[in-house]
């Protein structure tokens, strides 16, 4: 087990690599660049020259590449020159990072709290009219853009009914002590109920649409995996042992069904965590997501580089965490 | 009182855009308590579905059973599904066909086993896994203590049988049906856990329905035999008068399939003509008439009644003469 995880760990290191070579010549294709989004369409010929030579566009690509990656190593990412002009590019990230991480963990609880139980649910009334309506419930949660539902969830819970706040992480004019970043947690930990419970309520709206999606996949898959499992022989020893109901479906069916299900949780919540450019936009949740959105229309070469890199490596290692939380659940894996 | 007595039972599966379809047909019989008992027949005769009705193991939707199946006096077909529930793994216990598929891939057999005893005798935990060990000792599987925390994919094919053999015997029910519980397994494994069975029901008392394709099967263990074809019963003797004369040529037929060892190099074994799937509906004719050597025209115009012939019941209007199979009474005289 440890070989397999010390070997992928290395594969990330390629990954990481191969990919950051790419992003770097994908990046400077792009059509326009720092230079023009920072002074506009009318800035003279010399301030454009000046500013280039400044940012070391001036060099060719493969001395960039290799400056850039020489300065990586020793964690200098380079400075942000859109998102946050005068921070770091580690420090954007590093600010919005427990933002995104904050989101996503309550959207994935949400998705895992309503999928699993419902797929199995449906699997076990297949073709009732609980089923039906599920599947197509799941299908719209698919098939409905995310940006659309989020505009929708703000219109209706913010806007018209003023019930959730409809932008931003805090209310202006709190004064919340910080410790960790994650500001839920920030309150409790300090007991500044208040603090904690306005940035729960600023969660709620992103987490709901940033939701859907991972709900329906789970959902789906959890009926899938259920309906297969019921078929199995092994459920009908079960039952042929006179066990509960109870019994049955909690150590023999869940319990086979929920191999495929952690796959989909696990790569669900790795492409969250890469950031919900959408939704954290449309609700200018201060994100990571939100940063990317501003990062490529003022073409900040810095933070896009290192928030993409940071992306690859958290959805590698989720992916890492699913593999090894696989073989807990199965031993034909573990002894393998 | 018979310990178990199925009357009448017939089992059909209506599902959506097809045609209903009937597995079991007015199925009777009876077993002792003690008494071993063969349910046979090719696949498609609705012996497995025979099985799963008896326990109650049918899908509730789909399936119809109707009849009455008696077990120590209880009406088994009208019991709740919770009593139903107490019941199976308690007083009455299964055996399956394929035991890898049959045991849960992700918990240790240990927990298998045990989930048996603390649901049924009410053991602690630490209890049951005293008692589980000595189970698996009593079907003879080596290094219980071990075996217990291992899982299904790390037993061996004859292992796993033996470990649901003990999960299904370790409440002592007064029945044990096994579902061809040697096709999945190699022969050399078959012979050892026919000879397990066979151990286990002399020293328990438990009666035993064995159900299988398998002639070979039957006359190592079988006390009576009820030979099955398209869903009824069309033949039942002792095991012996049935080797010695089999009279319904069906059963004819599947004794003289089977490769002999003793049998005169180059003779040709007799299959028999057709399959399951040539079968006519019962209504107004015997279903095995297409396949059959002896068919009369009546056999196509007319249903075949169960009748007793000297100790046996028999449902054809042509049965195979006894002198037929004079040799073959010879041969298992020796």
């Amino acid at each position: 087990m440890l070989r397999y995880v010390v070997r992928r760990l290395l594969q990330l290191v390629v990954v990481i690599l191969v990919l950051s070579l790419l992003l770097f010549a994908w990046l400077r294709s792009l059509p326009g660049g720092p230079v023009s989004a920072l002074l506009g369409e009318r800035a003279t010929e010399e301030s454009r020259r000046a500013l280039t030579a400044q940012l070391g566009l001036d060099q060719p690509i493969f001395v960039q590449y290799f400056r850039f990656l020489g300065r990586a190593l020793s964690g200098d990412f380079g400075n942000s020159t859109g998102v946050a002009p005068g921070s770091t590019a580690m420090e954007v990230f590093s600010q919005r990072f427990p933002a995104t991480i904050e989101l996503s963990v309550l959207a994935i609880i949400i998705a895992v709290l309503l999928g699993i139980p419902l797929g199995y649910l449906a699997a076990r009334r297949r073709g009732g009219w609980f089923d039906n309506l599920s599947v197509i419930g799941s299908l719209i949660g698919v098939a409905v853009p995310v940006f659309f539902l989020a505009f929708l969830l703000k219109y209706l819970f913010a806007v018209q009914l003023g019930w959730l706040p409809s932008a931003g992480r805090q209310t202006s004019g709190i004064d919340a002590t910080r410790v960790t970043g994650f500001f839920v947690l920030d309150g409790i930990m300090t007991q500044e109920w208040d603090a904690a419970l306005d940035a729960l309520l600023h969660l709620i709206l992103p987490a709901m649409a940033l939701a859907t999606i991972p709900f329906a996949v789970i959902f789906r898959i959890t009926r899938a995996a259920v309906l297969d499992v019921l078929d199995e022989d092994y459920v009908r020893t079960a039952e042929s042992k006179g066990l509960t109901t109870p019994v049955v479906r909690r150590r023999h069916v869940l319990r086979n069904a929920m191999l495929p299900v952690v796959t989909t949780i696990g790569l669900q919540t790795g492409a969250l965590l890469a950031g919900a450019v959408l939704t954290e936009r449309v609700f200018g949740y201060p994100g990571v997501g939100e940063a990317l959105a501003i990062g490529f229309e003022r073409r900040d070469y810095p933070v896009l580089q290192l928030l993409i890199i940071i992306a690859a490596m958290v959805y590698v290692l989720v992916n890492l965490l699913v593999d090894v939380s696989y073989a807990l659940i199965d031993p034909r894996i573990r002894t393998r | 009182m018979a310990l178990l007595e199925v009357r009448d039972l017939t089992v059909s599966f209506h599902r959506r855009g097809e045609p209903v379809f009937t597995a079991v047909d007015g199925v009777s019989f009876e077993v002792e308590p003690g008494q071993t008992v063969g349910l046979v027949g090719e696949s498609g005769c609705g012996k497995s579905v025979t099985s799963l009705a008896i326990m109650g193991l049918l899908p509730k939707r789909g399936a119809k059973v109707s009849g009455s199946v008696t077990f120590e006096g209880t009406e088994l077909l009208r019991l709740s599904d919770r009593d139903m529930r107490d019941r199976r793994g308690r007083d009455l216990g299964m055996v399956f066909q394929d035991p890898l598929s049959s045991l849960n891939p992700v918990i240790s057999i240990g927990l298998q086993v045990t989930e048996v005893l603390e649901r049924h005798r009410g053991m602690p935990r630490k209890q049951a896994m005293a008692e589980a060990t000595d189970l698996l000792n009593k079907v003879g599987i080596p290094d219980p203590t071990r075996r217990l925390s291992e899982y299904p994919h790390q037993l061996s094919g004859g292992m796993r049988q033996r470990a649901l053999i003990a999960m299904a015997l370790a409440c002592r029910p007064r029945l044990l049906i096994a579902d061809e519980p040697t096709t999945a397994l190699d022969v050399t494994i078959q012979a050892q856990i026919l000879a397990l069975l066979k151990e286990l029901v002399r020293d328990t008392g438990t009666a035993l329905i064995m159900i299988t394709h398998d002639l070979g099967v039957v006359a190592g263990l079988c006390d009576q035999v009820n030979v099955l074809y398209g869903g009824r019963i069309v033949e039942r003797a002792q095991r012996h008068e049935l080797f010695v004369e089999p009279r319904h040529p069906y059963t004819h037929g599947l004794l003289a399939s089977i490769p002999r060892l003793d049998a005169a190099r180059g003779q040709k074994l007799v299959p028999i003509p057709g399959s399951v799937a040539d079968n006519i509906p019962w209504d107004h004719a015997c279903a095995f008439a297409p396949r059959c050597a002896n068919a009369l025209d009546v056999c196509r115009g007319q249903t075949p009644a169960e009748e007793w012939h000297e100790g046996r019941l028999l449902r054809c209007h042509n049965p195979v003469e006894p002198a037929a199979d004079a040799a073959a009474k010879e041969d298992l005289r020796v």
